[in-house]
């Protein structure tokens, strides 16, 4: 697991572009925002809470694809999937290692940017701790995203999708949570709740993407059994019994009772 | 399946065979009752029942409203136990019947949001407010399309199955979170909503009855194309299989 750990880290730095890339577009989301809705120091200054976490969340976003999408190419991924490793465990590695090459620069900036768009001064500290404490939620909720999409063709568009509405919760509370420390107002709820959704979504959701990660990484052929593999299907007699071959026992017909192709594969696999 | 004897079980009904036998003459049924409980709560409601005092006549959008919001929840919760039911029990039907439940309830959100639209265009001045059930709604029909993309961007059935009930698990869980933060927020920042008409609370009987006739009519709405689109989701499988077994004649 460290071992997988400091490879990633390592192929994120050497591969390029992929480490700069999100801080960049991160830069150019909170320069634009002014532009759009003006220079006035007080409206910048009430949203820019806002436009920080939108901004995380989408520089969060750009990077998610190749959470997987690299290693499913290359076939590491089914190494890793029959590897003596859990799954869960790698993708939980891989959540992390995504924070940590995307998350943790965008923390480190975003005060930065705070200067920029006129942040009231208590609120610094919070937008960290804020930042800190959501933007793993963010990467761990994109390593399930990236699971389920990680077959697809034209997966980047269909996961945007997937991943956006997933992130209302923690954008609510990260952004709460920002506005109530400008405010100077009590922020113990929003923390409370930002952290109970990191802490949740890092404890169960590696379990819902492995599993995603599983069933897209059953045999790609298992479609085509049919045609090419003696019936499989054991309806009526027993599975030590003597196979019915031939079409007669291809029965739609007894689907709920019947072991999906899929399943047979790996019984004979 | 030779045997002719009665179903012992539901899960008698994850065999198609039977499924498409009971649903035969039971869309027919209900669909006949969703037309007509739909048509007298309607028309109960938008001619027989007299204008609220402040409101006006258009309390009366209500009759669409308030079925169609009770339905686009309660599709995904079906949805929910129909993915469930698939991931444990791999009972094709269901992982269909959550397939062909899933544009329904997409419809079902979007009359929701529209109605409530051209409601609060007279009654709060806009289209449109940042109250917390109307983002929560526009959330959930997110989390249709959602749904529905991924159905349709996976060319094997098996695994789109999977997937997307997997996808409905989570997406419960966090269309729920997204719906108390959304309330949270709302009272954080701004003021409670000042309008909150709680069906059943306040309202007269003369409202409350074609109200609940709609209801039930929507949800027989419901039931009928659930039925519909699940006969034709399994006649596709149908004929997938058809095909693949010519091919294997061939």
């Amino acid at each position: 697991m460290r071992g997988l750990l400091a490879r990633d880290v390592a192929l994120a730095f050497r591969s390029g572009g992929g480490f700069g890339l999100g801080l960049a577009f991160f830069l150019i989301v909170v320069t634009l925002v002014p532009f759009g809705v003006g220079p006035e120091r007080e409206v910048l200054a009430r949203i820019a809470p806002g436009i920080l976490w939108v901004g995380a969340l989408l520089a969060c976003l750009l990077s998610l694809d190749r959470i997987f999408a690299l290693d499913h190419e290359d076939g590491s991924l089914d190494l890793l999937a029959t590897a003596p490793v859990p799954l869960e465990g790698v993708v939980a590695i891989k959540a992390l290692v995504h924070w940590l090459v995307t998350g943790l620069p965008l923390v480190v900036v975003a005060p930065v940017l705070g200067v920029i768009l006129n942040l009231p001064p208590p609120a610094y500290g919070w937008l960290v701790i804020s930042l800190l404490l959501g933007t793993p939620a963010l990467s761990v909720i994109g390593a399930f995203g990236a699971a389920l999409t990680v077959g697809l063709k034209r997966g980047g568009l269909l996961m945007s999708l997937l991943v956006l509405p997933l992130y209302v919760p923690t954008l609510v509370f990260g952004a709460e949570l920002v506005s109530r420390g400008a405010a100077g107002l009590s922020v113990g709820t929003p923390l409370a709740l930002l952290a109970g959704i990191t802490t949740g979504s890092a404890a169960l959701l590696p379990f819902a993407a492995a599993l995603a990660l599983r069933v897209n990484l059953r045999s790609p052929d298992a479609a085509r059994c049919p045609a090419a593999l003696p019936c499989p299907v054991q309806h009526g007699p027993p599975l030590n019994g003597p196979p019915r071959n031939g079409p007669a026992c291809h029965g739609w017909r007894k689907l709920s009772q019947a072991v999906s192709w899929r399943r047979f594969h790996a019984l004979v696999a | 399946m030779t045997s002719r004897s009665q179903p012992s079980s539901l899960w008698e009904y994850a065999n198609p065979v039977r499924f498409m036998r009971l649903s035969d003459w039971l869309l027919p049924v209900v669909a006949l009752g969703a037309v007509v409980l739909t048509a007298i709560g309607l028309i109960w409601g938008f001619f027989l029942t007299p204008d609220d005092f402040r409101q006006g006549s258009t309390v009366k959008i209500i009759f669409l409203h308030v079925p169609s919001a009770l339905m686009a929840i309660n599709a995904w919760i079906m949805m929910l136990v129909a993915s469930l039911i698939w991931l444990i029990r791999r009972h094709h039907v269901s992982a269909l019947a959550a397939k062909a439940a899933a544009p329904i309830g997409a419809v079902m959100t979007l009359i929701a949001l529209f109605t409530g639209a051209v409601w609060g265009q007279p009654m709060w001045g806009t289209w449109w407010a940042w109250d917390p059930r109307l983002p929560s709604f526009l959330i959930l029909f997110l989390f249709y399309l959602g749904y529905i993309a991924l159905w349709s961007a996976i060319d094997d059935a098996d695994t789109a199955a999977d997937l997307t009930s997997v996808l409905c698990l989570v997406g419960s869980v966090f269309a729920l979170l997204s719906r108390y933060a959304a309330f949270f927020w709302s009272q954080g920042l701004h003021q409670g909503a000042s309008l909150s008409l709680q069906p059943g609370t306040r309202m007269d009987w003369a409202y409350k009855a074609p109200l609940y006739v709609a209801m039930a009519g929507f949800v027989l709405i419901f039931v009928a194309l659930l039925l519909a689109g699940t006969r034709t989701e399994i006649r596709a499988r149908r004929m997938k299989a058809l095909i693949a077994r010519e091919r294997m004649q061939a």
